[in-house]
């Protein structure tokens, strides 16, 4: 079990050139890449001042509670979920088994399109991720230069 | 599972409060949220029933400032503590780094707190942790009302390991950022240990 998720510049700027060139193929509203446990990685397109983090929460527990229900019944997840609004619609798949992708569309675009378009982009991030997770080696960097006293300082006030 | 970006030079990681059922884990959410500069926090969510008790979880991001050019911020958690929303506290637990118990100090809410801890630790143990070792702090709350057990008696039966804990009142805010502040260092520390 791989306990910290570290992404490097380099592969954080390969992945948002990932889920920008889907935002504008599918012409969606927004596409947001999740970590399961609903930490937020990167966001593109249109949506400024969206609550990105709540977004990313409850996406989480939204995929959560679905894959709960899908091993009750004897599936083993649903790894696509489609809610339709009345004017804006949201896909979202899970990819690699860890990230959740997720687009928001209005009828600028249609179901048909963003799925093609998830489903390419989908094996695309998950080689992304594959490369990241097969490097991640703890909080390696960042972390050995934080000190004990460092965490201390945080708390004092 | 803690999530460091070094795009954004950003240290995540999640606390779950856990504890049995109207034990006060909303309220030192609420307190938190209260007294939290408007630029430290994000929205709070709660996916509660309509008489407020939680259903799914509450939520509430907060920064705690900054180690060496990296923003530290939390994730906080609630699960709901009803026995019956085991399989909702388990989806909660996914990915945790630091787990704030907290005890409801009421006599008759002790065998609810002891039942809370055995579903805890199993509950950890489904995920692979391991309540022995990961970062926990134990809340003894809601000090305030008559009829509750001394803390001794009350650190001999649900504090064993003897992590470091706190006599609370949630509705005063009373030891809810010591608890929280305790976790969060806990949580810093087995992430550099982990790392090192
Ligand atoms: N007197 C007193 N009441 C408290 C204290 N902390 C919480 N309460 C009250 O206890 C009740 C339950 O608190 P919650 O925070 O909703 O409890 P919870 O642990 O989230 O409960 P669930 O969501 O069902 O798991 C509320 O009415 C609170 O106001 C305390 O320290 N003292
Ligand atoms: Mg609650």
């Amino acid at each position: 079990m791989i306990d910290t998720l570290v992404i490097q510049d380099e592969d954080y700027r390969e992945i948002l050139d990932a889920i920008e060139r889907l935002a504008r193929h599918v012409r969606a509203k927004g596409v947001f890449l999740i970590e399961k446990n609903g930490q937020l990685i990167a966001d593109a397109g249109e949506m400024y001042g969206l609550d990105t983090t709540s977004l990313a929460s409850l996406a989480a527990g939204n995929v959560a509670a679905t894959a709960g229900l899908a091993k009750l019944i004897g599936e083993d997840d649903f790894p696509t979920h489609f809610h339709q609004g009345q004017h804006d619609h949201l896909h979202m798949t899970v990819i690699g088994g860890r990230f959740i992708l997720l687009v928001v569309f209005d009828d600028r675009t249609s179901l048909g399109l963003v799925r093609l378009r998830v489903r390419k982009s989908s094996g695309q991030l998950a080689q992304i991720f594959e490369d990241v997770l097969k490097r991640a080696d703890g909080g390696a960097g960042a972390l050995d230069e934080i000190t004990e006293a460092d965490i201390d300082k945080l708390f004092s006030d | 599972m803690s999530f460091i970006n070094y795009s954004a030079r950003e240290i995540n990681c999640k606390i779950v409060y856990y504890g049995p059922g109207l034990g006060g884990k909303t309220t030192n959410l609420q307190f938190i949220y209260n007294k939290t500069n408007p630029d430290l926090k994000g929205k709070m969510i709660s996916l509660a029933t309509e008489t407020e008790r939680t259903l799914f979880f509450d939520f509430l991001p907060i920064a705690l400032g900054e180690i060496r050019g990296f923003k530290i911020r939390f994730h906080l958690y609630t699960v709901p503590g009803q026995v019956f929303y085991d399989a909702s506290r388990k989806l909660i637990l996914k990915g945790v780094d630091g787990v704030v118990f907290v005890a409801d100090s009421q006599e008759e809410r002790m065998e609810a707190n002891l039942e809370s801890v055995d579903n805890l630790r199993e509950n950890l143990v489904e995920r692979g942790y391991d309540l022995d070792t990961m970062p926990y702090v134990v809340q003894y709350n809601k000090r305030d009302l008559p009829e509750v057990v001394s803390v001794d008696e009350m650190r001999r039966q649900l504090n064993p390991r003897r992590v470091s804990d706190f006599e609370a009142c949630a509705t005063t805010g009373q030891g809810v950022f010591e608890s929280l502040k305790e976790s969060a260092r806990l949580v810093l520390r087995d992430l550099k240990k982990k790392s090192g």
